[in-house]
């Protein structure tokens, strides 16, 4: 870290009330220009970094084979849109489908349970409550890979292997720990008062649940749920092993870059993820603050 | 009412409890009972073997070299990635021109739209990553790291298929993917850190760097800590971005294996299940060991603020 040369605001008499570092908004004014500009270079330079790649494999999606690795850095003498075409007939058409159907069951049952789990966890004493809470969140810690041979014959034995139902039940126990733990702090946060007032008038605790608590709790909803369908849609490990005969969309790419190492057919390959990359894009442009929020909440507790 | 309130409680807990349960608490228990036996996965006989499978382990020369290699990756890449994001936190709300008004120290404009793109790789699939610099590493000349590379006058390499770099392309793909989701991490942590402590530090005369270092930093180490913890176990549990991208995968000449990559072949291709839990009870308590290390080896008074 080399950022010494100014330091400008030493000995500033403090006459106005600092602003709160962070949000970074506000024209910078005179001064400590060269701090800035050396701050936006190396700033710039890692978002090149990150967005280059991106870029050039969208870029990649409309090139044929020989362009893509012969002339890297040129644009496409003509767009190949067939690339397109030929990716969904390999299969992504299929791998698309089943992500979504496997990431919808998911993600909605992940959410019922985890904040039933949670909610009773959160607002009930009863005897064995932090048990299971800690439970639940021993959860995140534990490598996956301590459990996947014994995981694969408790699925097999079920006879879910391969099956939309076995992927399903499995992304929601594997999504419990973090949802569970997400949603029992946001349950704790809510006021008892409204909840109360219900009990008063005669709701049942599953009603209070339903009208008054989950609608309460709706940004903590949005953001764990956004998370939790990234997560699902990104899920790789688990089907890998779980469901070789009906893969995801995750598994269908790694499976067309095996392939293409002998097919040669890189126009499709990069068409495949720009298939896989443009829907979680568009997420994460849409929701990116509860994106962030989420992802990075459950680290921080 | 109290046993209706118990009812509900258990109706509400059985049908999460049952399935974390099933498929999340059993396989775990049972990979430290499978681990003593020489279960092959295929036939329903076994037997219990006691600790002959960890004895095996430390003869098995493919799993010491994923050891090892899991532990380049353990030392390096929590270090690089929290470097580098606490690095960009410290610009993005620092390095910003302020002065001369009293406004004191500032971060740069534009710090959201940094945000949003240094996160962009946590929120795409390890394949889709894997796939783009897998292509990009291309080791033929005329790949688009190698053209980087003739562009600045050096010669081409073989990348991910060099044995002597591949373990490092590899690398440079988890900092690469991680960097942006510890800056978004360090800077939300910066924010909740009240102003009239950087008011303070400036009434006292503290410089911006000067701040950083004697208050920032000190009121972030919970923060640094728990993503040391994150970081050591993303590094033991990496599988996807090597299965993918690795020729083989776990080559060129096995400079890329590691554990859970021998986890999975020797569990679902060798027909060894009972050997391959044992590498999986290893790992769980490589885990557990990093996580208590590093929780005590960074225990620093906690700064209530």
């Amino acid at each position: 870290m080399a950022v010494t040369t100014r330091t400008g605001d030493a000995g500033t008499p403090a006459s106005t009330p600092p602003r709160q570092a962070g949000d970074g908004r506000g024209p910078g004014r005179t001064g400590d220009a060269g701090v800035n500009v050396f701050s936006h270079v190396v700033l710039i330079g890692w978002s090149v970094m990150v967005a280059v790649p991106f870029a050039w494999a969208l870029l990649a999606s409309l090139k044929t084979s020989r362009e893509i690795f012969g002339s890297p850095w040129s644009l496409p003498a003509a767009f190949q849109w067939s690339n397109f075409a030929r990716a969904w007939d390999k299969g992504v058409g299929e791998y698309l489908l089943n992500s979504i159907v496997v990431v919808t069951g998911g993600v909605v049952l992940t959410m019922l349970f985890g904040s039933m789990a949670a909610y009773v966890l959160a607002r009930y004493r009863f005897p064995g409550n932090r048990l299971i809470f800690y439970l639940f969140a021993a959860g995140m810690m534990f490598p996956v890979f301590l459990a996947i041979v014994p995981l694969f014959f408790v699925v097999k034995n079920l006879g879910m292997l391969s099956t939309y139902q076995g992927l399903i039940l499995v992304y929601v126990a594997y999504s419990l720990p973090f949802t569970v733990f997400f949603m029992h702090a946001f349950f704790r946060t809510l006021p008892t008062s409204i909840a109360e007032a219900a009990f008063l008038d005669g709701c049942s605790h599953t009603g209070v649940f339903f009208r008054v608590m989950l609608p309460m709790a709706r940004p903590g909803l949005l953001s764990i749920g956004i998370f939790n369908v990234l997560g699902q849609f990104n899920q790789f490990v688990l089907p890998s092993f779980l469901s070789p005969e009906r893969p995801v969309l995750a598994q269908g790419i790694a499976t067309l870059l095996a392939s293409q190492r002998y097919e040669g057919d890189w126009g499709a390959l990069f068409a495949a993820l720009t298939i896989a990359m443009v829907p979680v894009v568009v997420v994460y442009l849409l929701f990116y603050r509860q994106v962030q929020a989420g992802l990075t909440s459950g680290t921080l507790k | 009412m109290r046993h209706g309130q118990y009812r509900f409680i258990v109706g509400f807990l059985v049908v999460p409890l049952a399935l974390y349960a099933v498929f999340v608490i059993s396989p775990f228990v049972q990979a430290f009972y499978y681990s003593m036996t020489n279960w092959t996965g295929v036939s329903p006989q076994f037997e219990v073997v006691g600790l002959a499978n960890f004895k095996a382990l430390l003869h098995d020369s493919l799993f010491l070299r994923a050891v090892r290699n899991n532990a380049v990756l353990l030392v390096v890449m929590p270090l690089a990635v929290i470097l580098a994001a606490l690095f960009y936190a410290f610009l993005l709300n620092v390095g910003g021109g302020g002065g001369g008004t009293g406004v004191g120290v500032r971060g740069v404009r534009g710090s959201g739209f940094y945000k949003l793109v240094f996160f962009l790789p946590q929120v795409l699939s390890v394949p889709v990553i894997a796939v783009i610099w897998a292509v990009i590493l291309d080791p033929t000349p005329t790949g688009l790291a190698n053209s980087v590379l003739r562009g600045i006058g050096l010669g081409s390499t073989g990348w991910l298929a060099d044995p002597n770099l591949a373990l490092y392309c590899v690398l440079w793909v988890l900092v690469w993917g991680s960097v942006g989701f510890y800056l978004v991490l360090f800077n939300a942590a910066m924010s909740s850190i009240p102003k009239d402590l950087f008011e303070a530090a400036l009434i006292d005369g503290a410089g911006r760097v000067a701040t950083f270092f004697r208050v920032t930093m000190p009121l972030l180490w919970d923060t640094i800590q728990t993503s040391w913890v994150y970081l050591a176990v993303l590094a033991l549990d990496v599988y996807a971005l090597v299965a993918v991208m690795t020729a083989g995968p776990g080559g060129p000449a096995n400079s890329t294996q590691v554990i859970s990559l021998q986890i999975a072949q020797n569990g679902f291709q060798f027909g060894r299940a009972g050997y391959a839990s044992a590498m999986g009870v290893v790992l769980f308590f490589f885990t557990l060991v990093i996580a208590a290390i590093m929780l005590r080896a960074t225990r620093r008074e906690r700064i209530e603020y």
